[in-house]
């Protein structure tokens, strides 16, 4: 039934990341003072968003683990917060080579970058201890603690960080600024797009990370006999 | 009610059962005797009932309540595999420490009391990192005894102790039976534990293979129970 | 209250036993005077630009030294198994979190007011002009990451690696704090009073600081035992 799921879901996503594809490079004009380059922030900032998704499903998983002590939650923990690293990272890559582009930096310390890399820091730091620690249990509930820290963390930073001179450019989508009807429906579909790859990641990892788990619990099990 | 019961626990790491419905209970007055090989969960079910860490299924009761409550945990006393005093403090600076901890009317008192009865007046102000090994366990157990809990909980108590502090050990474990606390201890030392036991429980694999009085028998040939309940 | 005599239970007991061995709180104050000095080559002390980052430098001298001793929080629980007894004594988490917390509090401020003035000696800057909002700003960023460091050496005390984990967790964490208080500290030492525009930061730190140690209080229990 899952795996049907994940085909299911992996079909509209890869549909979808088509369409988009073609929209974005066929159809779409260039824009009219970045050229061609601008049509990153198609995937940097749908990126961005789903990272910040996935930083908020586990939160609330942590806090059911907390809960309820179902390792199901751990697991989807664990899943989430990996693929939400990940898309956070592309959102450092393709904010770098924009940078790159048009300010001729691969990097700057304003606010949006920095707070991204410091969030990246931090629940790569959950992933860290979770490496650290054997026992399932104890794993589980030591993380969970930690990511509610992390998540806590993230709005502090955040709006910390932005009291320091930026040179991030305006928010493109809201707050200002004219958008072309076309680019704006391109955008969404991408979010949307983007946010099923996540979704159909997050389930193949949460597959593994029961598959581990199965396995280590065989293993004590052969090592009590 | 019993002083310390334990209803259809189960304890998981990950998926493996570590504890398989474990029931088990100690009446007040009562001595039970945990055995069981190395693995079958003795640490763990001990570990559990005295509040360290919490079962993933069913429960234990302390005289009919949860062991993290803060009363319960005033009448529970534990030795575990560590001696759980500072190397830093001095005996009676530990003992004094506890005795405030545990909300003694006065600590110093209860901590001279019991240094006393331990054997270590002599040193109450030396660095228990000076101490010697039977010294240093003297002053475990008079850690445990200060508050006159109503339930002992020890984890092998008699491994790794000299004759002197067997003999301390056994004689205040004695005086608490009689005094009508309840003492509930895991071990391998089969004849000093046996000696004092009036019930017997073996743990194989995270189960209760036998849970009974302790007989002569039992005493006059430590293996029996093994020998019985135990599969290989 | 029993809730706060336990917690001075608590504080006095880590205070006496490290004040004892003052295994931390040397190593602390070395390393300082180590970073203190491995910065004067780093960045020129002459320079006006140092003086007006000194304040900024001096945040991190703090946060790596005060580390030391945070670390040593619940770490120093563990020969003896001592943290079974803490568990197993009718002490509520929270008043065992705070009873640390404050000790280690009292330790780490010892340490920076030590550094405060080889500080100013070694960069020439006159620390003293504001010298209550400083101590202040001191006091508040300090507690931020006390907290912090307190309940990550609680997370990390069972864990692989412990020495290597807890600082590696703690730092990004802690950015939003030493951030207002590096901030704070350089407008102060530059002569500029608090309030107005860097009110801001102040309330940053506040609200750090009473966030995250409401969370550690009611976490701690959770960390500990589950």
């Amino acid at each position: 039934m899952r795996e049907k799921l994940i085909y299911g879901l992996g079909i509209v996503a890869a549909v979808l990341l088509a369409r988009n594809l073609y929209s974005i490079f066929m159809q779409l004009p260039d824009e009219a003072s970045q050229g061609m380059i601008y049509r990153i922030i198609f995937f940097h900032v749908p990126a961005a968003i789903t990272a910040m998704l996935c930083a908020s499903v586990t939160l609330i998983t942590s806090v059911a683990y907390l809960l309820t002590k179902n390792l199901r939650y751990d697991a989807i923990s664990v899943a989430v917060t990996e693929v939400g690293l990940a898309f956070l990272a592309a959102n450092l890559v393709t904010g770098s080579i924009w940078g790159r582009i048009i300010w001729g930096i691969w990097w700057t310390w304003d606010a949006r970058l920095t707070s991204a890399l410091v969030c990246w820091l931090l629940y790569a730091g959950y992933l860290m201890l979770r490496r650290a620690i054997e026992e399932p249990t104890a794993r589980a509930r030591i993380s969970a603690v930690f990511n509610i820290f992390a998540f806590v963390d993230v709005p502090i930073v955040i709006f910390s960080i932005k009291w320091w001179r930026t040179q991030h450019p305006q928010p493109v989508f809201w707050g200002g600024g004219k958008i072309d009807p076309d680019m704006y429906l391109t955008a969404v579909l991408n979010l949307v797009a983007l946010i099923l790859l996540a979704v159909v990641l997050s389930l193949i990892r949460l597959r593994q990370e029961e598959v581990q788990r199965e396995i280590d619990s065989l293993r004590r099990y052969a090592h009590a006999v | 009610m019993s002083a310390v019961a334990a209803e259809g626990v189960w304890k998981y790491y990950g998926d493996y059962p570590a504890l398989r419905d474990v029931i088990l209970h100690a009446e007040p007055g009562a001595c039970l005797a945990l055995i069981g090989r190395n693995g079958a969960g003795k640490t763990t079910l001990l570990r559990i009932i005295g509040g360290f860490s919490k079962a993933g299924r069913g429960q234990v009761r302390i005289f009919g309540h949860d062991p993290r409550e803060t009363e319960t945990r005033r009448r529970m006393g534990w030795i575990g595999h560590g001696i759980s005093v500072y190397d830093e403090l001095s005996a009676l600076e530990n003992l004094s420490l506890f005795g405030r901890l545990y909300n003694l009317p006065d600590p110093q008192k209860a901590a001279m009391e019991w240094l006393e009865r331990t054997g270590l007046e002599r040193v109450k102000d030396g660095l228990v990192r000076e101490f010697s090994r039977g010294m240093r366990q003297r002053l475990a157990v008079a850690r445990a005894f200060l508050h006159r809990p109503s339930v002992l909980l020890l984890d092998e108590p008699f491994t790794a102790l000299d004759d002197r502090a067997i003999a301390v050990l056994q004689r205040l474990l004695r005086e608490a039976l009689a005094e009508g606390r309840t003492v509930v201890m895991s071990t391998h030392q089969l004849r000093e534990a046996l000696e004092l036991a009036t019930h017997v429980a073996l743990l194989n694999r995270g189960k209760i293979a036998f849970h009974g009085e302790r007989t002569a028998q039992m005493v006059a040939d430590t293996g029996w129970v093994y020998a019985h309940y135990d599969e290989a | 209250m029993d809730f706060f005599r336990q917690t001075l239970v608590i504080a006095r007991k880590d205070l006496r036993a490290e004040l004892r061995t003052k295994e931390a709180i040397n190593a602390a104050l070395a390393f300082s005077l180590v970073i203190l000095v491995l910065f004067s080559f780093a960045f020129d002390p002459f320079e006006k630009e140092t003086i007006e980052m000194s304040g900024g430098l001096l945040w991190i001298v703090f946060a790596f030294a005060g580390t030391l001793v945070l670390n040593r929080s619940f770490a120093r629980e563990i020969p003896n198994d001592c943290l079974d007894a803490l568990i197993a004594a009718p002490i509520s988490g929270s008043a065992l979190f705070l009873g640390k917390a404050l000790a280690n509090f009292v330790l780490v401020i010892s340490v920076e007011l030590v550094s405060l003035p080889v500080f100013g000696i070694f960069y020439n800057v006159h620390w003293t002009t504001r010298i209550w909002s400083l101590l202040l700003v001191l006091a508040l960023g300090t507690w931020g990451f006390t907290v912090i460091g307190t309940i990550f050496s609680a997370l990390t005390v069972n864990i692989r690696l412990r020495e290597l984990m807890a600082p590696l967790l703690v730092y990004p964490m802690l950015i939003p704090v030493l951030m207002s208080a590096m901030k704070l500290t350089m407008d102060l030492i530059a002569g500029k009073p608090l309030g107005g525009e860097n009110e801001v930061w102040l309330r940053l730190m506040v609200a750090f600081d009473v966030i995250f140690t409401s969370l550690s209080l009611v976490l701690l229990e959770t960390v500990l035992v589950g």
